[in-house]
């Protein structure tokens, strides 16, 4: 293929990341390689039961014993109004899942903390859990939540239904009867993990006048600050957070489970306090995703056209209100042009963790149910999965499902490249079988801001707040070099803590590369003009009379001067004389963050005697806007392909009747390994967002979503039926091959 | 409890350490002579982040007792790079961008260096199972796998050149 023409010099490099001598040679710090002098170490008490009443706790023996400074249980945090959040982090008089915490102590050592906690004795009334969506939505079922009402509606009597989600359009019972063919299947995902390999950790240290300082991993140390200051009640200028380096988030690193616990007990400590999760309890007692069940009927005329589709969907909250069940609700047919539809979800309280975001939160869910049923759509009508997805496929100026229309968008674009992609072009042998989706998510901008500082010898320093979780450090750099037209190597890029950078929402939504990425053009913009006045002040000309050329300031052609072009390092050099150092700052509320689309195939093949599937190929197509840096887009794609593949294949939680999960550890909780999966195929899209001076779209979230349906529609052509619910372990396929035979 | 006297080599350094019985080599380095590049994902010896080669054995230091290293010698991750630079392996990782977070990145660096070190031309499905005790989450290992074949590549033109 013939090169195209680029149009940038640094944009769509791919330098090595700013970060990374430290990365490789173990000299980064991440959330538990903070320590301080004196410091002590903190341990949580987590529930044995599932769900119980707290009838007493007796912390005396662990109070009085030596080498323990602090103790404390939800009665140390403020009693009034607690929010979820706080009741999560330390429960008040219910323990609502297996691992949640009630207790906690901050000691000398890592022994004398763990021996504190076993001295600590707690009376409980075990009561029954409800322990899936179909037993929460029972009549005469357990509650969860003795005062919740559906959607906080007093007139409702209290259930586990925590809010209710219903969009619609058209005529859904007109728009089936137009139908030739239709499909009707129920689909169900069990939980799964985020899977970080890093888990939480922080250091609280709380000075005399109750001045905080915390150290930890997290996605956004803004929202810590303020998550903090909700929990504690304490004023937010009385807190500062240093975020670590972050081992990995996807969603699960948004909340705070240790921080405020961790506060509290340096609080009365007096002392720093170090809190390490073990990772059994990060599997216990942080954030999965919501297992779901999600109906869906969609129908479709002779010629191919979706005439009709319905969808409803119960997403497990855990314990506390607020699943995905709205996002999961607005993506399911996010990806087709549809007249007539119904979409109804229910957020469902069970005695489980309570959920957090996980990688396009909602969205692999229920787009796992309408694409496996868009997959046996096509079977129906004897169509190429893709050719039914480009009739039906949504464009610039289509109504989404969730109400705008959208602006320019890639699904269209990806079809069409992946049709023509020699992977796809190229049939599998036979026993190996195929299977098509495609994945979407919305992305979001929000606030970011940016500060640009100019060294005397022409070196950037960027300042901003978005904790870089997969190289966007390397991103900041290639905006920052293409916008003021200087090398990538003299740019550096520094995530400040909450007092040296400002306000910055999480690194989340897809949103960072986007938002924070504009914030950091816009700031070197405001450098370029600075660069100008000072150029114009140098030659005496107006500041309208210079342009910014490729780093050089440059008299505007027809202005009458002769003038040799002022580098970017000249004028970086004579700032002391001009006006002082060159910086610049912006901040934003982006919008316009502009949906990302994808298309997936894989080929696999099934081992009928032992039920496992092998992924022989996958191939992942992704609009991008534009790539800054094309391998870490990349990146994304092909680690977002592989949590997907182990979402669709192995992971799941698996509890007992009691409510106690039984795989809590990475040995029988199985995350992909190098040596389960083949390479991971790229082909990036641009189709630029015109929301964002280079055309960025976030890349983060959709690659996690196709996969799942992908890979269940190519056990479906291997096997000749389908399996509707993930994941396809070995002991279901083996399970399905026997109900088959 | 009394505590246990460890000499130990780490990294081309004697070093002496007093510590508790029940504390893991991974404790040692990273609470007793803080070096903390060496990671802990699970405790279990199931992610492979605390990876360190143990008397040219790679272990998972967390499944290592401390007192278990008494007159061993131990390399991390910091004892990979030498006066002359990175190695070629954590070059490699850079250059074809194999690590987004970088937590598991450590481990690989140990593991990858030592499967070099014992097979030259490893081929893909060698190098997948070498390092498959070492989860990573981010890349989905594509990345990583082309940087340790590149890595093998180069060290094979530079030895015979």
């Amino acid at each position: 293929m013939a090169e195209a023409v680029r149009e940038f010099t640094a944009i769509g490099t791919r330098p090595i990341r700013p970060d990374g001598v430290e990365k490789v040679t173990g000299k980064a710090n991440f959330g538990a390689d903070f320590s301080l002098p004196g410091m002590l170490y903190g341990k949580v008490l987590r529930s044995p039961y599932a769900h119980a009443r707290v009838k007493g706790i007796d912390l005396s023996e662990a109070k009085a014993m030596e080498g323990v400074f602090s103790v404390i249980t939800s009665a140390d945090f403020p009693k009034e109004n607690p929010s979820d959040m706080s009741c999560n982090i330390l429960a008040r008089e219910k323990v609502l899942y297996h691992g949640h915490a009630l207790a906690a102590v901050a000691a000398r050592s890592q022994s004398i903390a763990e021996e504190a906690i076993n001295s600590i004795k707690v009376e409980y009334e075990v009561l029954q859990p409800v322990l899936s969506a179909d037993a929460a939505l029972a009549e005469d079922a357990p509650l969860v939540d003795e005062n919740l009402r559906t959607n906080g509606d007093e007139s409702f009597m209290p259930s586990n239904v925590a809010a209710t989600v219903h969009y619609e359009r058209g005529d859904v019972d007109k728009g089936f009867e137009k139908a030739d063919y239709i499909v009707e299947e129920e689909y169900r995902i069990p939980s799964a993990h985020q899977g970080y390999i890093e888990p939480h950790a922080c250091v609280a240290d709380v000075n005399e006048k109750g001045r905080a300082s915390v150290w930890c991993c997290t996605q956004g140390a803004f929202e810590v600050r303020n998550y903090i200051s909700e929990v504690l009640q304490k004023k937010i200028s009385d807190i500062k957070v240093t975020p670590s380096e972050i081992g990995g988030g996807f969603g699960g690193k948004t909340v705070v489970y240790v921080e405020p616990v961790a506060v509290r007990l340096s609080e009365l400590a007096g002392r720093p306090v170090k809190m390490v999760m073990n990772r059994e309890e990060v599997f216990r007692a942080t954030g999965p995703c919501s297992a779901t069940v999600c109906r869906v009927k969609v129908g479709a005329n002779k010629d191919g056209i979706i005439t009709a589709a319905k969808a409803w969907m119960a997403y497990e909250a855990g314990a506390f209100p607020g699943s995905p069940v709205t996002p999961g609700c607005m993506s399911i047919f996010a990806p087709y042009d549809l007249k007539n539809f119904v979409i109804d979800g229910l957020d469902v309280l069970v005695n489980k963790p309570k959920v957090a975001a996980y990688r396009a939160p909602g969205a692999p869910q229920s787009m796992h149910a309408m694409e496996s049923a868009v997959d046996e759509l096509a079977r129906k009508l004897n169509m190429d999965p893709i050719d039914l997805r480009l009739k039906n496929a949504a464009d610039e100026g289509t109504e989404a499902p969730y109400g705008p229309k959208y602006p320019a968008i890639g699904l269209v674009e990806c079809l069409k490249a992946a049709k023509v992609h020699p992977n796809y072009v190229n049939k599998p042998a036979k026993d190996v079988g195929r299977g098509v989706a495609v994945g979407f998510w919305f992305n979001i901008g929000m606030q970011s801001s940016a500060e640009i500082w100019v060294a005397p010898n022409g070196a950037v320093t960027i300042m901003e707040g978005s904790p870089d979780i997969g190289g966007s450090r390397a991103s900041m750099c290639l905006m920052a070099a293409e916008t003021l037209g200087i090398p990538y190597d003299s740019i550096n890029a520094v995530i400040g803590d909450t007092e040296s950078t400002g306000f910055c929402n999480l690194t989340g939504g897809s949103r960072t590369t986007f938002a924070t990425g504009l914030a950091v053009v816009r700031a070197c913009e405001d450098v370029i003009a600075e660069c100008k006045r000072r150029a114009a002040m140098t030659w005496d000309l107006d500041t309208e009379q210079v342009d910014w050329e490729n780093g050089f300031a440059v008299p505007r052609p027809g202005v009458n001067i002769e003038a040799e072009p002022l580098s970017f390092a000249e004028l970086a050099k004579t700032a002391g004389r001009t006006g002082g150092p060159l910086v610049g700052r912006a901040s934003v509320n982006a919008q316009g963050a502009g949906a990302c689309f994808s298309v997936n195939w894989t080929d696999v093949t099934v081992d009928r005697d032992t039920g496992k599937v092998d992924v022989q190929a996958f191939t992942a197509v992704q609009d991008a806007g534009r790539a800054i840096h094309p391998s870490y887009v990349e990146g994304q794609m092909q680690g977002g392909a592989v949590q997907g593949i182990g979402w669709a294949l192995n992971e799941e939680y698996i509890y007992d009747d009691n409510g106690v999960l039984e795989n809590a550890s990475f040995l029988d909780y199985r995350i992909p390994v190098a040596s389960d999966v083949p390479m991971i195929d790229c082909q990036i899209v641009e189709v630029p967002n015109p929301s964002h001076p280079y055309g960025v779209r976030g890349v983060g979230e959709t690659p996690i979503v196709a996969p799942l349906a992908a890979t269940a529609n190519a056990v479906r052509e291997v096997l000749g039926f389908r399996i509707n619910d993930l994941p396809m372990s070995p002991p279901r396929v083996l399970e399905a091959l026997d109900n088959a035979s | 409890m009394s505590k246990v006297h460890v000499e130990l080599n780490v990294n081309g350094q004697p070093e002496e350490v007093l510590c508790e019985p029940q504390q893991s080599l991974l404790d040692l380095l990273r609470d007793e002579l803080h070096l903390t590049g060496t990671k802990e994902g699970c405790g279990t010896g199931d992610c492979g982040a605390c990876t360190v080669l143990m008397d040219e054995r790679l272990v998972c230091s967390c499944l290592v007792l401390a007192p278990e290293a008494n007159g061993k010698k131990v390399v991390t991750v910091e004892g990979i790079a030498d006066q002359n630079g990175l190695h070629v392996v954590q070059q490699k990782l850079l250059e074809h961008a194999a690590l987004q977070c970088g937590v598991c990145t450590p481990g690989f660096v140990v593991a990858a260096k030592a499967l070099l070190d014992k097979n030259p031309d490893p081929d893909e499905t060698t190098i997948r199972y070498w390092l498959a005790g070492n989860l990573c989450r981010c890349t989905g290992y594509d990345k990583i796998i082309r940087a340790v074949q590149d890595a093998a590549q180069e060290l094979k033109a530079t030895t015979t050149s």
